[in-house]
């Protein structure tokens, strides 16, 4: 048998038709749906008759518009459309009988961070999601990736999506990474390489020693972006540390199914010889704390670099720096660590998890932020919220100033209150820069949490590592 | 879905590259649980200012592209979140087919269930159509799916590439999930293999 790469043997695993033309049905093991890309797709279902094929697989969470203050305890959602949505999924989950976490369960999260905490993500499945970060899950070696809301429909009514094979790309990150440097500086870096379209057509496979040292939740900041490199999906085959992350987890197999399921997962990694289309290598000694200059992020650069010239671009770049140093009010030449922050958000699926405000909190701890400086904590889950008040790590953000916040995607994207006003400037733990992303005309860098806790103390975009 | 067969119309240059679907489609307009009506938002943020006052230099706002059918656009148009109302938003002011080098994946297809057709064309050609398309109404740009050719103006034709199965589904305007359940057989067939073989799923 010729060597496959771990994406050919899942892709291999779910095939169930195959056309002449190479186009396939791929079974879908777990269908993840939240609020805002569902209502269409269930009133699709509705409108021809048709139930949900598998609802033992088709977890359901509300998290891109809930508020995330208090009230919300009391079940107040002032934003009416909002308030419709998620009272659509309430509804929806109830009358197709899928799992449902609602929004004041404790359970409820941002559906990247519910989905591997409950353990209905595990090793080998396909995962799909109304949502383009649903590449986080391949930090646990499942094939996942966003769909669209007719593909939504698609999956509910057939367990199975319509897709042709993407190429296999290769990103290694060999040695050690440097103090200081985390997941988000890899998975930055990785897209300053090769641009937001470098991944385009492919299913990136990440490795290399720098992979294999982070910790599950290090490995889902690598995967969560995959798709900001344009991939499909990003992978990373299952190892102890995956293991031991999933086993006990409330959906996780059990006895003989999780001996059974053991086999099969120690089956996934690339064959020795396995074929590559594409593969790019970084040493992980060369990666550097970053944040992003512009709004795009692959606008991405070392905290010690100052900002480009539009003229140092080639092609239509050049116009599109333009707009994006315009946009971001910058000058060719400024120091990066001389722009001036006045809003810190740690959260979303790329960094809501308990590990990233345990390494907030450690450059946080025993100070204060910078006067008017508006810091908000966005936990990615009511569990992970949970864990970091009973390790103390929430006095420690409340002690500082920040505000500490119930669970959800809150400023990632700004559809509940939580936004930017015009001009403002946020130093974001997120994954989108876009103009516009975190509220009309707000300008976002984008940094690891250790990066956004540091700004958020000195008021201005620092390196981290000289608080450290 | 409608079916898309040909299209002669009047296409708006967006020579930006990385159009990102935030850009095509804010947030703010994704609280809706209808596909319809997103047409008025379309590049929302681009196209007016805070009061709702049109933007004048903004392409679509131009006399000559408020009835534009194509967009030619820069490279990897599309780029970013899955929200499927960036195509219901194109499609719902008019726009039925873009044309551009690259795209982003989610994107793409999600353009192919709404009866959109993205167009993949070197270089080259998409920089001889930007230059049609910056003539406005003066230039018709003509899509032929059944042939896989775009002509521009001066009667110069490209041919691009696309899938035959989407192409086929887009022709004659076909429900994915109805040609699906077709196949239920194979899915019941793999479903219980599958289940067999990962009792843990
Ligand atoms: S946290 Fe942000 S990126 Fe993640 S699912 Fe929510 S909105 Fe999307």
């Amino acid at each position: 048998m010729s060597p496959k790469t771990l994406y050919d043997k899942i892709w291999d695993a779910h095939v169930a038709h195959e056309s002449d033309d190479g186009t396939c049905l791929l079974y879908i093991d777990r269908h993840l749906v939240h609020e805002v890309t569902s209502p269409q797709a269930f009133e699709g279902l509705r409108m021809t008759g048709r139930k949900v094929r598998a609802p033992e697989k088709t977890i359901a969470v509300p998290d891109h518009n809930v508020p995330t203050t208090l009230e919300r305890l009391e079940g107040i959602i002032s934003n009416e459309e909002g308030r419709i949505q998620v009272e659509a999924l309430d509804k929806n989950a109830k009358d197709f009988g899928i799992h449902y976490y609602p929004m004041n369960d404790l359970r409820q999260g941002i559906v990247h961070i519910v989905g591997p905490e409950q353990g209905w993500t595990l090793p080998g499945m396909t995962v799909v999601c109304g949502d383009s970060h649903t590449a986080t899950h391949g930090a646990f070696g499942a094939l996942a990736h966003g769909i669209g809301t007719s593909e939504v429909e698609h999956v509910l009514a057939t367990q199975t999506l319509i897709q042709k094979k993407s190429k296999n790309m290769k990103v290694e990150i060999t040695g050690k990474l440097r103090p200081g440097v985390t997941a988000k500086d890899i998975t930055l870096a990785v897209i300053g390489a090769t641009g937001t379209a470098g991944g385009t057509g492919y299913v990136i496979e990440y490795c290399g020693e720098a992979i294999r040292d982070l910790s599950m939740e290090g490995r889902m900041t690598v995967c969560n972006m995959a798709i900001e490199g344009g991939a499909r999906a990003g992978l990373i085959a299952p190892d102890e540390k995956t293991y031991t992350y999933v086993k006990g987890r409330p959906h996780a197999p059990k006895g003989a199914d999780w001996d059974k399921a053991l086999e099969w997962w120690k089956t996934l990694y690339t064959d020795e010889g396995a074929q590559w289309d594409k593969a790019i290598t970084l040493k992980g000694e060369d990666i550097q704390p970053v944040v992003t200059w512009g709004t795009s992020p692959e606008d991405v650069l070392p905290i010690t670099a100052t900002v480009p010239a539009p003229e140092s671009f080639t092609g239509g770049k050049v116009e599109a720096v333009k707009r994006a140093l315009d946009y971001m009010g910058l000058t060719p030449g400024q120091k990066l660590t001389d722009i001036q922050i006045d809003t810190v958000f740690i959260g979303s699926c790329t960094n809501g998890r308990i590990e990233d405000l345990r390494a907030a909190a450690a450059i946080v701890k025993g100070k204060k932020i910078k006067d008017g400086m508006r810091a908000m904590v966005v936990p990615g889950s009511g569990l992970v919220r949970k864990q970091a008040e009973e390790e103390g790590i929430a006095q420690i953000f409340t002690d500082a100033g920040f505000e500490w916040r119930l669970a959800g995607c809150s400023m990632c994207l700004a559809m509940n209150p939580d936004q930017l006003a015009p001009g403002e400037r946020c130093a974001s733990t997120s994954n989108r820069n876009f103009e516009g992303r975190q509220g009309y005309k707000g300008r976002t860098h984008l940094v690891s949490p250790a990066m956004a806790a540091a700004a958020a103390i000195t008021g201005h975009l620092t390196d981290v590592r000289e608080m450290m | 879905m409608d079916k898309f067969t040909q299209i002669s119309g009047i296409a708006a240059p967006m020579p930006l590259v990385n159009i990102d679907t935030d850009m095509i489609i804010p947030k703010q307009f994704l609280k809706t649980i209808k596909r319809s009506g997103l047409g008025k938002n379309l590049f929302d943020e681009m196209r007016f200012d805070r009061d709702g006052k049109e933007n004048p230099d903004f392409v679509l706002n131009k006399p000559q592209y408020r009835q534009a059918q194509i967009l030619v656009a820069g490279d990897n148009f599309g780029c970013g979140s899955s929200r499927e109302h960036a195509p219901w938003a194109l499609l719902d002011f008019g726009i039925r087919a873009v044309i551009s080098t690259s795209y982003a994946d989610i994107f793409y297809n999600n353009c192919f269930k709404n009866g959109i057709l993205p167009i993949v064309l070197p270089p080259e050609a998409v920089a001889v159509l930007m230059k049609d398309a910056e003539k406005g109404a003066n230039a018709r740009i003509e899509v032929d799916l059944e042939n896989q050719t775009v002509t521009a103006s001066d009667g110069e034709a490209f041919h691009f590439e696309i899938d035959a199965f989407k192409k086929h589904c887009l022709l004659n305007g076909l429900d994915d999930i109805g040609l699906t359940m077709e196949k239920a057989a194979s899915i019941d067939t793999f479903e219980a293999s599958a289940a067999a073989a990962r009792p843990w799923v």
